[in-house]
């Protein structure tokens, strides 16, 4: 009789950290290759359509940079506060009041043209997320509250006040009473990139905000103080770092990003509030987070092949009739073996003859 | 069919782990009613034999013989079916529920906890090993949980008990306790395998002892007739170095003070403290003495900042700092080393440079709040050096460190950091001889250089050996200090079980 057990290794394999993702790679390319001949589909075009022709274009290019944006940068807060063992699961509800506080000012002062607008509405959404993270932090620190069930019911509650504002007090009153908001004026949006093109100025926040969150996570001493927080909270207390402010800071960081996202969406692709403003991205980015293993570089990968799947997935439906849960199945299968090709790094396997 | 003439007989066991042989051939022969030391320092691959031994690993190569038939242990549970029962130098002890419920989860058979309390009470009190059984373990120190896991393995009825470190958290008297119900049990036929370095412990109660060193073994021996030298040098490979205690003029002014310090615990089985006074003077170090659970906890959490008190209570240099936080106190000289290495002294995780920021990092380590790497790695890189700490550089993880060489690496830590007072709770606790003589060196010449230190142990040992003056702590309540020459052994085990005026209690 054999078993197979994992054996920790006595430091983590360096070269394992590329040579993970790479066998993740290979065994979902063997695996999905069964799954698509079961289809009936050619594995080899199957492939080609979900990862070369979604990027075989410009246009295409600017749709994969401009949906892994906001992902990159929602999994940049989610990261910030796993690090701090700070688990927010609501970063969908503070993209929405993120995306609500800018919609407000692009309501209310479009028509004046005015330059701070666009200043303003990114301000606004960093805060308008920071307030609705603000919640759990205050309920964490006082009373101990569990943030992960209060973040994930407050995007509930954000989803109904979005819900409530663009069929009341912020709809269009020339919009045919469809429950959305006046389309933004130009001044409130972000000025495209390249013309003809949706990928717009707002990937420049989200590239300077994997800067940042590189410097505080791997080179400032609050981000430190914060990792050891969420590492051993009695080393905390110990070294006298204080766990309130790791929690602040955990969460108000994920508001920010998620806030900023929501604005981000808002002021570029959609160009006015709807009821619904996110794709899952506040869900999506959580994955993405641990993909990237919770370092900012890896979330910049993490959110690139998200992203990827979310269009190749759409590619393939379109091209190939494919039903959705296959495109789903796929997916699920990449990150499960990327996800499960970790252990590797940090053990080995060994096969033992059971004595 | 004749009695066999080994309970246990090990022939060739081997085990290699990735980048290291933690055991190589080792022979060992217990016979039945014998009471066999397995010496060793911290590494020489003492654990891992016993694992070997209760199943818990398995050899890569070798011969396992129980009663005189090879056997195959795959598990712990095949280990206690056969009658082996094992107390772990760490414990393996669910922190959530009672202290009967751990032991149920771990005993055959119905799940009655009314008698199964019953018989728990019934053996602590036969052999002096006080625990309530309905106590949640959270609430227990170190040395109670130690008692149950004693405890735990007697109720099975062994024919070979495998104690690990076990005297570490008792009292002298409660250690010559443990020594009669291990030569009791001895006596009624159990083997028992003793795992020490403490020479003298050995010396008194083992009929014969193996060595190692290394992973192999290096001599076996009749403890009762080699000198505890010899032992030594079996164990270590050389002679251990002397300590080196020059005496030296006391500052006038004190530099630690706790006056009349007292507080409700936080625990609702912890201990109050009630009116600690103690003064530690520049130049001293000065010990005290205790059974873990006593009040240790409480008054360290309070000199250290962790917990606040009234200002005046404690005072540092002469400036009172009760109701300052942790960070405060530090930048005022203060450094301390916890009892708990991994988790509070040091972040598992991470790498020895990032454990030195953790404390270190006011010596200007931080500028705009960002981190002065080159600053850190040199001062870990410093620590390692100066302190002889075995490691693969400032790039190791705290968790890939031996005990001794992280405390090794922990206080070392602390003493750069220069401190005018320094707190170190068990110093030396499963620390190996070398690296014990090596720290006790170090906590001395950080006092002779006219820092104030105070060392809260439970190795009455170790106290003697090192300290200027010895308290005693004892339900929540401090005995006056007395100079070590002024004392005895004896005298401290007797405070220790609380035997003294100072703890008789108030009209």
């Amino acid at each position: 009789m054999y078993r197979i057990v994992l054996e920790p290794r006595p430091a983590p394999l360096p070269f394992m950290r590329i040579g993970a993702p790479v066998i993740a790679l290979v065994l979902t390319i063997v695996f999905s290759s069964f799954l698509f001949l079961a289809l009936g589909l050619n594995p080899l075009t199957t492939l080609r359509i979900f990862f070369i022709d979604p990027l075989s274009t410009l246009n295409g290019v600017s749709e994969w940079l401009l949906k892994a944006s906001p992902l990159i940068l929602i999994g940049l807060g989610i990261t910030i506060g796993i690090r701090a063992n700070v688990w927010n699961i609501g970063a969908e509800g503070m993209f929405t009041m993120g995306a609500i506080l800018a919609g407000w000012l692009a309501i209310t002062f479009g028509g004046g043209n005015h330059a701070w607008l666009l200043p303003a509405m990114i301000v606004a959404g960093a805060l308008g997320g920071m307030a609705w993270a603000a919640i759990p932090a205050f309920l964490k620190v006082k009373t101990n509250a569990n943030e992960i069930l209060v973040t994930l019911m407050l995007n509930y509650v954000a989803a109904l006040i979005l819900s409530y504002l663009v069929n009341g007090p912020m709809q269009d009153p020339e919009g045919m009473n469809y429950p959305q908001t006046a389309p933004f004026d130009p001044s409130a949006l972000f000025p495209p990139l390249f013309e003809g093109m949706r990928i717009n100025a707002s990937i420049l926040i989200t590239a300077v905000a994997v800067v940042l969150a590189w410097l505080l996570l791997d080179r400032s001493f609050p981000g430190f103080q914060m990792s050891v927080g969420g590492a051993a909270p009695a080393a905390a207390r110990y070294a006298g770092f204080k766990q309130s402010r790791s929690i602040w800071i955990g969460l108000l960081v994920s508001g920010a990003t998620a806030g900023l996202a929501g604005m981000m969406e808002a002021a570029g692709p959609l160009g006015q509030l709807t009821p619904v403003l996110s794709p899952g991205y506040g869900f999506t980015a959580i994955i993405v987070a641990f993909v990237g293993r919770l370092t900012p570089l890896g979330v910049v990968f993490g959110g690139l092949l998200l992203s990827l799947l979310y269009l190749g997935g759409e590619a393939v439906q379109m091209t190939l009739s494919v039903p959705a849960s296959a495109t789903r199945t796929f997916q699920g299968m990449l990150l499960f073996f990327l996800l499960a090709a970790d252990v590797l790094i940090l053990y080995r396997v060994r096969i033992r003859r059971r004595g | 069919m004749t009695e066999p003439a080994y309970r246990l007989e090990l022939r060739g066991i081997t085990k290699r782990y990735p980048g290291i042989v933690a055991n190589d051939d080792i022979a060992l022969a217990v016979r039945p009613g014998e009471i066999h030391a397995v010496l060793g320092e911290n590494g020489a691959g003492k654990s891992t034999l016993m694992k070997i031994i209760y199943g818990a690993v398995e050899a890569d190569a070798g011969e396992i013989l129980w009663n005189g038939a090879p056997v195959t242990i795959g598990n712990p549970a095949a280990a206690r079916r056969l009658g082996i029962g094992m107390v772990y130098q760490h414990f393996s002890l669910f922190e959530s529920v009672s202290v009967v419920e751990n032991i149920a989860v771990a005993t055959a058979g119905k799940f009655d906890l009314p008698s199964l309390s019953a018989r728990v009470t019934e053996l602590s009190e036969r052999y002096g090993l006080p625990v309530d059984p309905n106590r949640l373990l959270h609430h227990l120190s170190v040395g109670e949980r130690q008692r149950v896991e004693i405890i735990r393995c007697l109720l099975q009825d062994p024919k070979l008990l495998i104690l690990d470190e076990p005297t570490s958290v008792l009292t002298p008297q409660a250690v010559r306790r443990l020594f009669e119900v291990l030569r009791k049990l001895a006596a009624e036929g159990c083997s028992i395998l003793y795992i020490s370095h403490k020479l003298d412990e050995i010396r008194e109660l083992c009929d014969s002892a193996t060595i190692l060193r290394g992973g192999r073994v290096s001599g076996t021996a009749n403890p009762k007739q080699t000198s505890a030298a010899e032992l030594a040098r079996l164990m270590v490979g050389a002679a251990l170095p002397d300590i080196h205690r020059d005496p030296v003029p006391l500052a006038p002014q004190a530099r630690l003070e706790a006056i009349c310090l007292s507080a409700k615990s936080d625990d609702p089985f912890g201990t109050d403290l009630d009116c600690v006074s103690l003064a530690v003077h520049g130049g001293e170090i000065f010990g005290i003495a205790g059974v873990s659970g006593n009040g240790q906890a409480e008054l360290l959490s309070l000199l250290s900042g962790e917990r606040s008190a009234e200002a005046d209570m404690v005072q540092l240099d002469g400036r009172p700092v009760g109701d300052l936080p942790v960070a405060k106190r530090r930048m005022r000289g203060l450094a301390f080393v916890p009892e708990e290495r991994l988790g509070r002294g040091a972040v598992p995780a991470m790498s020895l440079a990032d454990n030195a920021l953790l404390t270190a990092h006011a010596a200007g380590m931080v500028r705009h709040g960002l981190i002065d790497r080159q600053k850190v790695i040199g001062f870990a890189g410093a620590v390692i050096e100066k302190f002889g700490v075995k490691c693969t550089g400032p790039a190791s993880t705290a968790r890939s460190l031996s005990g001794g060489n992280l405390q090794k690496f922990i206080i070392g830590r602390e003493i750069s950091l220069g401190p005018h007072v320094l707190i170190v709770w068990q110093p030396t606790w499963g620390v190996d001889v070398a690296a014990s003589a090596f720290i006790r060196q170090a906590l001395i010449d950080l006092s002779r250089q006219g820092a104030a230190v105070l060392v809260i142990s439970e190795e009455l040992e170790e106290l003697f050996q090192i300290c200027d003056r010895i308290a005693v702590i004892y339900q929540g309540r401090l005995s006056p200090g007395k100079p070590r020459a002024a004392t005895n052994v004896e005298e401290i085990g007797l405070l220790m079980a609380g035997v003294g005026p100072a703890f008789r209690p108030a009209a």
